[in-house]
């Protein structure tokens, strides 16, 4: 969205003596893997790493994120911590709430909805007894609903951690939740 | 550039190359519809409403992102282009909830005109609508997030010309919503102008909500009252009362943009505290009387005074952002009744050089040339606090230009400064000695023996180099001496240094003074050392500092508490409250003026008067009133020129103001030879100094003290005496005075 018209520097509104520093939240080896996604851009271009250091936070932190690691991750970066909020909320990568020891994403755009994604989706509401964006009650397994993963070939398709089960069956659908240890009597 | 020729609907036209489609057709009074284009804003194309056909191309394209092209055929009422405006319209109405009725926006919304204009009569819509929670963004915005149309001018307002981005689109698709995320109060200063930008009714006016609708309200176009910027205002009022401040488009000031100070002050208005009749303290009992009895009162108690210690022993303080005739007025009559104890400049210590001074403060450029700066050099300075909207401009210049900066506080600017000294009160003479000794000894032969025998031994630091360098070589270089160095205890001495330092190094220099019309004040005379015209007067009057610290007898008060709005807090506050009489011209009551006051008499405020500011370029800008002032109050013109017929001074026999703005235009034209503004090498140089505590942003005048939005915005909060604040606007005048002769507005 900006053009020449306009200055390049964006002062954020958050002071960053309010914000615990992101190398007290995260480990140095992450802070080395976001300092590597960073390298690749030019120092004046600030946005474009948040996306991958966004996944590396969220990896660092139980799987999600929340205010304190984004604003954190704002003042690293030296960004407003409203673009941080913005790339965080447009991916369904990113857990905005803590979420259980598995994510399951399953895929409900178009292809994979003309394929039967509406049934996917029964079979593990039913399965695991926990609507879309919930997690079980042990904190085994959360359930969301994403937008098309580029996968469209092999609908219906649904994303555990970051593997990707494609032409789902009833069949497949209880082995990887098998595979992920779930006992219909769990919940 | 060159020009290309481009044809729509049927007329040709030149156009720059490079333009959008959309731009000349505004440029050529054609109305495309649209509302995410905005000519301040970058170009998001995201709404789709802009889109024409153009021969050739087989889609309809939007106007606001197609560049012109020589030859192009563009129809902006083809079938095709109409097709595409009644679909993109169905579209935007979607979502939007058609709650016109209920909305402010009603009646002044671009939605509803272009829908009315473009769109189609019925929709085929028959789905739920989506709802959007509405965010809590502060006092001064009220939003309502479903009737968005995500056209993104608040986003890029914040990013592109504050430069604070704190608005943003979060979520996606479907979800997407305009907000904060995260629910915050918006902490700019000139957050309110998105309430403008925004084409629907998702952002309106807080302090105006349900108040009245569009087509009720009448306009009267005016000046702002807090800077000396001179921002062009439309005070829309409605039966007497204002009922909200909008920006009056002047690309030379202020563009399209106010302050949230120029916008929301108004609010003060209609505060309970305004003083609505004349007041008299007897017996240490505050009395209601009529105007005759208070005149009366008045003109018995100055003679009075005058008999027993002359003249002398009466002192006047104005407020800088009284207009010019009011000060003009004030000036005449105490030099009328033979005292020269009359002073505007309230925040100011330092009074040596006083005769040095320029016919008045100013910027010996233009405030648009901000735009364009290679070079600026900011000399304690601090633009948000102070002029929130040459911020913005100056702002601009750091796209090619480089800004710098000089200061006792810590830099929160927008935009990169580089570099920024910051260094205590006591040591910023000592880098501006720095400063001037670099390019005394970079232009050495060409500066006088005596200019050079005073920096000899001072060693400049690379920064210094760098500042000198950068304003020497660079064209358009301007040094700006902001109102926190005018409220030094050396400001004369930073005064001489900054006009050495812009004589040196051949860049522009500008002085941003204190309140909306100090040029004005200067002009009228309202000094103690200078009648109008810059005529030095014979007797040299009571500076404000003298008045204040020393104690006189009587003073009359023209819209100022002084304990307030001077650098004098606690001496001003012992001298008034051993006054033996003090009158106050004010719009309000309440405070500490209630004890040292003996009379108070209601004059109009801000919109209630005619009258002419005089900016800080030296245009002087006149306003008419756009209400009439609240109960028995009067403009303050009119009370003094009563005073001064009362008093039997000649030369009050004015019936309007613009008469006495004539008066002063025509004296000033005749004047060719005032003797102001020469430049005297001191003996040797200064160190040291101090400061006094700086106001806050909305702690300036009488006006955004008792506005009670002001005083809950987060720039409020962090004020150092906000407890004192808040308990004025606590003050009712129906206290004082029989509850049914107040007057309610």
């Amino acid at each position: 969205m900006m053009t020449s018209n306009a200055p390049t520097t964006t002062t954020s509104p958050i002071s960053a003596e309010d914000v615990k520093p992101l190398t007290e939240l995260i480990s140095a080896a992450a802070i080395a893997e976001i300092e590597h996604w960073r390298g690749k851009y030019p120092p004046e271009r600030k946005r474009p790493p948040i996306i991958a250091a966004l996944k590396i936070v969220q990896k660092e932190h139980n799987n999600y994120l929340d205010e304190t690691v984004m604003n954190a991750l704002a003042v690293y970066l030296d960004v407003p911590p409203i673009a941080v909020y913005e790339v965080a909320t447009f991916y369904t990568m990113y857990n905005l709430k803590p979420v259980g020891e598995h994510v399951i994403s399953v895929c409900t755009n178009l292809s994979c909805m003309m394929c039967g994604a509406k049934d996917v989706v029964k079979q593990l509401t039913e399965r695991l007894n926990i609507g879309l964006g919930e997690t079980t009650a042990d904190g085994k397994i959360t359930l969301v609903e994403v937008e098309c993963m580029a996968a469209c070939g092999g609908a219906p398709m649904l994303e555990v951690g970051e593997v990707f089960h494609e032409n789902l069956t009833p069949e497949k659908i209880d082995a990887i939740l098998q595979t992920l240890g779930w006992e219909d009597n769990h919940g | 550039m060159g020009t290309v020729t481009i044809d729509i609907d049927g007329q040709s036209y030149e156009a720059e190359t490079g333009s959008m489609i959309i731009e000349v057709a505004d440029d050529a009074g054609l109305h495309i519809p649209r509302f995410c284009y905005h000519k301040k804003l970058s170009v998001a194309a995201n709404c789709r409403m802009c889109l024409v056909d153009v021969t050739n191309l087989p889609k309809a394209v939007p106007a606001c992102a197609t560049p012109v092209a020589d030859g192009m055929k563009i129809l902006t009422r083809s079938e095709k282009a109409l097709m595409a405006q009644k679909s993109v319209m169905e579209f935007l109405l979607i979502n939007h909830p058609l709650d016109c009725p209920i909305c402010d926006q009603g009646g002044e919304c671009e939605l509803q005109d272009v829908a009315m204009g473009y769109g189609n009569d019925i929709s085929r819509f028959t789905e739920g609508k989506r709802v959007v929670k509405d965010k809590d963004i502060g006092p001064l915005i009220e939003t309502d997030m479903t009737r968005c149309i995500h056209c993104t001018r608040c986003v890029r307002f914040g990013t592109e010309v504050v430069g604070l981005r704190e608005m943003g689109a979060t979520g996606r698709g479907e979800h997407m919503e305009i907000g904060t995320f995260v629910e915050t109060s918006l902490s700019s200063e000139v957050a309110g102008n998105i309430i403008d930008l925004c084409p629907v009714g998702a952002l309106t006016a807080k302090p105006s909500k349900f108040q009245a609708r569009a087509w009720e309200m009448q306009s009267t176009t005016s000046i702002a009252p807090h800077d000396c910027l001179g921002t062009n205002i439309a005070v829309h009022h409605r039966r007497g009362q204002v009922i909200r401040v909008v920006p009056h488009e002047n690309e030379s000031i202020n563009e399209v943009w106010i302050s949230d100070r120029d916008r929301f002050s108004y609010q003060a208005l209609s505060a309970r505290n305004r003083l609505t009749t004349p007041m008299i303290k007897r017996d240490g009992q505050w009395q209601k009387v009529d105007w005759e009895q208070a005149l009366q009162f008045t003109i018995e108690q100055l003679k009075l005074v005058k008999e027993h210690h002359g003249a002398e022993g009466i002192g006047a303080l104005a407020s800088p952002s009284s207009t010019t005739e009011e000060l003009y007025l004030l000036q005449a009559l105490m030099r009328g009744i033979d005292s020269h104890n009359i002073d505007h400049r309230l925040r100011q210590i330092d009074f040596s050089t006083q005769h040095d001074d320029p016919m008045f403060p100013k910027i010996d450029f233009s405030i648009a040339d901000l735009d364009d700066m290679d070079a600026t050099f900011l000399v304690a300075a601090d633009l948000r606090n102070e002029q929130p909207i040459a911020s913005l401009r100056l702002r601009k210049s750091t796209r090619y230009g480089r800004v710098m900066a000089l200061a006792p506080f810590a830099n929160h600017e927008n935009f990169r400064v580089a570099p920024y000294i910051q260094a205590a009160a006591s040591e910023l003479v000592e880098h501006l000695h720095k400063i001037t000794a670099a390019l005394v000894a970079q232009q050495k032969g060409s500066v006088s023996a005596s200019l050079t025998e005073l920096f000899v031994d001072i060693k400049p630091d690379p920064d210094h180099e760098t500042i000198a360098n950068e304003l020497r070589i660079n064209e358009r270089a301007c040094i700006i001496v902001g109102q926190t160095a005018l409220e030094h205890s050396l400001s004369g001495h930073i005064k001489w240094l900054c006009r050495t330092i812009s004589r040196l190094s051949d860049s522009a220099y500008g002085e941003l003074s204190h309140g909306a019309n100090s040029a004005g004040a200067y002009l009228a005379g309202a000094l103690p050392h200078r009648a109008a015209v810059g005529v030095e007067s014979k007797v040299s009057g009571w500076t404000t500092q003298q008045m204040l610290q020393k104690g006189l007898p009587a003073y009359l008060l023209l819209n100022t508490e002084p304990e307030l709005d001077s650098s004098y807090r606690e001496s001003a506050r012992k001298s008034l409250s051993q006054a033996e009489f003090i009158v106050s011209l004010t719009p309000f009551a309440g405070g500490e003026m209630m004890d040292y006051c003996s009379v108070l008499l209601p004059v109009a405020a801000f919109s209630e008067t005619s009258g002419t500011f005089v900016n800080v370029e030296g245009n002087w800008q006149s306003f008419r009133a756009a209400v009439s002032a609240k109960g028995e109050a009067r403009p303050a013109w009119k009370v003094l020129r009563v005073l001064g017929n009362l008093l039997d001074v000649a030369g009050f026999d004015f019936t309007s103001s613009e008469q006495v703005r004539d008066k002063l235009k025509q004296r000033l034209e005749a004047t060719t030879d005032a003797h102001v503004g020469h430049l005297h090498n001191p003996e040797q140089l200064d160190f040291g100094g101090e400061l006094p505590k700086p106001l806050n942003l909305y702690d300036t005048d009488s006006l955004v003290r008792r506005s009670a939005c002001l005083q809950q915005t987060p720039i409020a909060l962090q004020n150092w005496r906000r407890e004192q604040i808040l308990s004025l606007s606590q003050f009712d005048t129906g206290t004082l005075i029989p509850i049914k002769e107040v007057n309610h507005a």
